[in-house]
């Protein structure tokens, strides 16, 4: 990204609470991250993940419980909320990493349903009910997060910082050695790279991050619940990279635009949203395989 | 005369500039608004879901349309069963969309989380559709009103009348969750002191399809009564199943300790008969009952669940209060529906500092095949009320209770 | 535990009933992955279809079609769902998948994934979430029947027995059937057998509808049990998914063999730890990837 589009996305984010109902546009930004995080590895790396839910929706409960039970500022809640994930993701990315494709996404999802069950049957998360009334607190000890503007730019803030973590990562010799080893696997071992320790890194890395997004998620709404770790929820980010664009550094931040502003918009409508978002997921596949952010980029580049 | 008329309009002018100030805001934002928060289309939508949105603009129109002159509107949204999905919503209609109060709210989970909220924001919640006592107790709050029945009051009725029928002995199969836990304690409490046996309990999760297996540990235990802690489409499968391993025949009887009639019109009477479990509304029970009961099939082509009438007098109920503090401001209205008399369907209920509204429950039997009338109430003619469990009876006493807004 | 035999059979019964349906339905997903592949994610959605459709023959196909009386009962709906199911898949076969067989296979798991949301979230429209109980048990097929150790119902044997059969129908032609050779043969090297003038495509087509047909079968068998909802689908697949995997990837006597097994472990964890009941299978699969990567039954790659 050249420094105009950062100083669009820059102004366009300070200026969204006051176009959108803020809480809405702090929704939009964690799903942002969280797909951010997950084309991290997908897009980057080519590892199709099926068990990120427990990342995000861990980070949520570790992070709510923090700051409920311990009285930790919202700062610490989401950092600790976001060490658990790393810690997570290299557990996950030991047992995982060795496995292909199919295989991969199925190890990632039983990891997946495991945290699940832990989520749902811990003292410490409240079962079915979740964890509630998780206090917004004070950032830094004086910034009321309970007023919606200071919590909008708080959100994204970390946002922000995530974002150019991720494209520090992709456009660095990590990031060009990911992309080699997505394209020819057996090239990049022969070249003398550590592969499995690589992706190990980009699976920690992604984890962290969606880890990041479900902890602030959490101080957003107070709440953690089951739905953050239920196997949908890690559907619904492979829809939103997809749809958006996997591989892109913006089409997940389109993506999860996309599917969360019309979740939020169709609400009234019922199910048919699912019909639509369903819809939506099979064009996308079968036309748009590099999503809206990777198509336009094509057009773009085939009109000079 | 026309002097009359002219000084009794100027002192009713002044009069009102008066009390204006008073009365903090009148009516804010021009208009009263009532949000409906349900399953739309989850589990329990059958229980409160679009019917309750009926029943709330029944309540508008029943009411006259406008309160202190000013409109009053319905909005209603799906919180899915999802905490995080209904706190949303309602951040949303208070922060933005200026909501009054909010109704329903089925399911413990999304209750809690949406009355916290709510209560923080000063803005009153009436729940008429989750169980939990914890809405009065743990997790009450200032503006939270727990309207239409709770755990507690649920078994009351249901295990008394069971234990003193002969059935002593009972195994449980439990929903694996707060509420289900709750359940199942508050019935042991009242099997045992009445002399009861609890056999056993199995904690089934929330959402099992197939309860043939905890129906087969139940029916080994020998108990006599195989009581269900659970709600929904879990009561209704394990009915169903009981009902084909023909555990009911081998002379085993099974309590559901929540049942609403829309589970008896899905499970029909043959598998459903000689169930015995405690509401508190149906419709045939007296004429104002009947009279909704009516005037609901009418419009949504179905009798109405509990939830659907507790949202329906819940709204009106709300509406008093409103005309009667001369505004819609939370502290207010929430006084005023602490001194008021609450209506519900005839019988006479009054909201107490905990937020629980003490008012009667009925205990009814699901009719047989043979003392069904099709010809009365549109196929719906399912129970009959065999008891009135008087509210002071039916729900735990605020000496009992742990709410922290009650001082003792 | 101490538990009494009886109590003991009683409840491997259950679970050899519930294993019977894992066995169908990973078998499957297994012959479609097999041939093609892909994981069918649309696995549960059809296997939800093929019982709506039951529930629908029975209950409002008289009445759309104007003659109220018009009933498809629970006989025909057997035969009639399948195959429904079955020219509902080759369409989504013909239609989207075989546009994608040149691209990486993770885009078939998510086509199908799309076709899943489509359906679950039109039926969830239409049907009680709840479910709708499925009326048309037939007459013979009511009531219990006393096993010596418990009293079963008769419909549950009956299911038991169905599947059981149509899963060794299966692995027989395909395992032990010049046809099967065919199929098997078009896994490993689908140019050669082309150039044997079979016609490869066409095969895919018709393995996928019938792949599809007993999700559809599985269905149908299912409605009288378990309430008939758009959800119950989505409620299985992934346990399925597990069975599969497990099993080994496109193995069919793993697929039908694990199914069973995992219904059995299922039924005792009910007995042990009923909450961990929906959970223990990703417990097994965690346990069985790390040791054997390729599943019980599945080659190394």
């Amino acid at each position: 990204m050249n420094r105009i589009a950062w100083i669009t996305v820059i102004v366009l984010g300070l200026l969204a609470p006051f176009a959108v109902y803020p809480v809405l546009m702090m929704e939009l930004l964690c799903f942002a991250l969280f797909a951010c995080a997950f084309n991290l590895l997908l897009g980057y790396s080519g590892l199709l993940s099926f068990g990120h839910a427990a990342f995000f929706g861990g980070a949520a409960y570790i992070c709510g419980y923090a700051v409920t039970a311990w009285h930790l500022g919202p700062l610490q809640g989401i950092l600790i909320g976001t060490a658990f994930a790393g810690g997570l993701g290299l557990v996950f990315g030991v047992l995982a990493i060795r496995r292909q494709g199919i295989y991969f996404a199925m190890i990632t999802l039983a990891l997946a349903q495991i945290i699940f069950f832990l989520c749902l049957k811990m003292p410490f998360t409240g079962g079915e009910d979740g964890l509630q009334g998780v206090p917004r607190g004070m950032l830094f000890g004086f910034i009321d997060l309970n007023k919606p503007l200071n919590m909008y730019y708080t959100v994204f803030a970390i946002f922000m910082i995530c974002f150019w973590l991720i494209w520090r990562a992709v456009n660095s010799p990590f990031g060009q050695v990911l992309s080699a080893i997505r394209e020819n696997e057996a090239r990049a071992i022969s070249l003398g790279y550590s592969v499995e320790r690589i992706k190990l890194l980009a699976f920690v890395l992604s984890a962290t991050l969606a880890g990041t997004a479900g902890a602030t998620k959490s101080i957003v709404f107070q709440t953690a619940s089951l739905t953050d770790v239920s196997w949908h929820t890690s559907g619904e980010v492979i829809l939103m990279t997809l749809v958006g664009g996997m591989g892109t550094l913006l089409g997940p931040v389109v993506g999860a635009f996309t599917i969360v502003g019309l979740q939020h918009e169709l609400s009234s409508i019922g199910s048919w949203v699912t019909v639509i978002i369903g819809l939506t997921f099979i064009v996308c596949v079968l036309v748009f395989r590099r999503g809206m952010v990777g198509e336009l980029t094509r057009l773009w580049k085939r009109s000079f | 005369m026309k002097k009359l008329a002219c000084s009794l309009a100027c002192a009713a002018a002044l009069g009102l500039s008066v009390t204006a100030p008073v009365n903090a805001a009148g009516i804010s934002n021009g208009e009263v608004k009532i949000g409906v928060l349900s399953d739309m289309s989850g589990v329990y939508s059958a229980i409160g879901g679009k019917g309750s949105v009926v029943a709330a603009e029944m309540a508008v129109h029943d009411f006259g349309g406008t309160v202190l002159g000013k409109p009053i509107k319905i909005v209603s949204a799906d919180h899915q069963n999802k905490a995080d999905v209904g706190s949303a919503v309602a951040r949303e209609w208070i922060d933005k969309d200026h909501v009054d109060m909010i109704t329903d709210i089925l399911n413990s989970a999304v209750g809690i989380a949406v009355q916290k909220l709510a209560s923080e924001k000063h803005t009153i919640t009436m729940n008429t559709g989750a169980g939990s006592t914890a809405l009065t107790n743990k997790d009450c709050t200032k503006y939270g009103i727990h309207y239409l029945y709770d755990t507690y009051a649920l078994p009351v009725g249901t295990a008394t009348a069971i234990v003193k029928g002969g059935g002593t002995s009972w195994y449980f199969i439990t929903a694996d969750y707060a509420f289900g836990h709750s359940l199942q304690n508050n019935t042991e409490t009242i099997v045992k002191s009445l002399g009861g046996e609890i056999k056993g309990a199995v904690q089934a999760p929330l959402g099992t399809s197939d309860f043939s297996s905890y129906l087969i540990q139940a029916q080994g235990s020998g108990a006599k009564v195989i009581g269900l802690a659970n709600a929904g489409a879990d009561t209704i499968n394990a009915i169903k199943q009981a009902n084909e391993f023909g555990i009911v025949q081998k002379g085993q009887q099974l309590a559901g300790m929540l049942v609403f009639i829309s589970d008896v019109k899905s499970l029909g009477l043959d598998t459903a008969k000689g169930l015995q479990f405690t509401t508190g509304y149906y419709w045939d029970r007296n004429d104002a009952s009947r009279k909704f009961g009516n005037a609901f099939y009418a419009k949504f082509g179905k009798m109405p669940t509990m939830d659907q009438a507790g949202v329906y007098s819940a709204v009106l109920n709300y509406l008093k209060a409103v005309k009667a503090a001369g505004t819609d401001n939370a502290d207010a209205v929430r006084a005023e529906l602490g001194k008021m008399k609450i209506d519900f369907f005839g019988s006479v209920g009054h909201i107490r500092a905990d937020g629980l509204n003490v008012h009667d429950m009925y205990l009814v039997k699901v009719k047989s095949p043979k003392e069904f009338n099709p010809n009365v109430g549109h196929g719906w003619d399912l129970l009959k009320v065999e008891a009135t469990i008087p509210g002071d009876k039916a729900y735990m006493s605020l000496a009992q209770g742990s709410c922290k807004l009650v001082k003792k | 535990m101490g538990l009494p035999l009886d109590a003991v059979l009683a409840q491997a019964m259950l679970g050899l009933t519930q294993g019977a349906f894992y066995a169908v339905l990973s078998l499957g997903l297994a012959v479609i992955f097999g041939l093609l592949n892909i994981i069918n994610f649309a696995h549960g959605a059809l296997y939800m279809l093929g019982a709506f459709l039951a529930l629908i023959g029975l209950n409002q196909l008289g009445g759309w079609i104007g003659a109220p009386d018009f009933q498809i009962n629970f006989w025909a709906a057997l035969v009639l769902a399948p195959l429904l199911v079955g020219l509902f898949g080759i369409l989504i076969e013909r239609t989207m998948l075989s546009r994608l067989y040149k691209f990486d296979h993770l885009y078939g798991l998510l086509l199908t994934f799309g076709v899943a949301l489509v359906l679950q979230g039109f039926f969830t429209n239409y049907y009680n979430v709840n479910g709708t109980p499925y009326p048309g048990t037939p007459a013979s097929l009511r009531g219990i029947v006393n096993l010596g150790f418990m009293y079963f119902p008769k419909y549950r044997l009956f299911a038991l027995a169905a599947s059981l059969v149509v899963c060794f129908i299966t692995w027989y032609v395909i395992e032990r059937t010049k046809l099967g050779a065919y199929l098997r043969a078009g896994t490993e090297k689908p140019e050669l057998v082309q150039a044997f003038g079979i016609n490869v495509p066409l095969m895919i087509t018709l393995t996928y509808g019938f792949g599809v047909a007993l999700a559809g079968l599985a269905g149908v068998l299912a409605a009288p049990i378990y309430s008939v909802g758009p959800l119950m689908g989505a409620n299985v697949i992934i346990t399925v998914f597990a069975v599969v995997v497990i099993g080994g990837m496109g193995s069919i006597l793993g697929s039908i063999l694990t199914g069973l097994a995992l219904g059995m472990v299922e039924g005792i964890t009910k007995v042990v730890y009923p909450p961990a009941a929906n959970t223990v299978i990703f417990f097994v699969m965690v346990i069985i990837l790390l040791v054997r990567p390729a599943g019980l039954f599945g080659r190394e790659v």
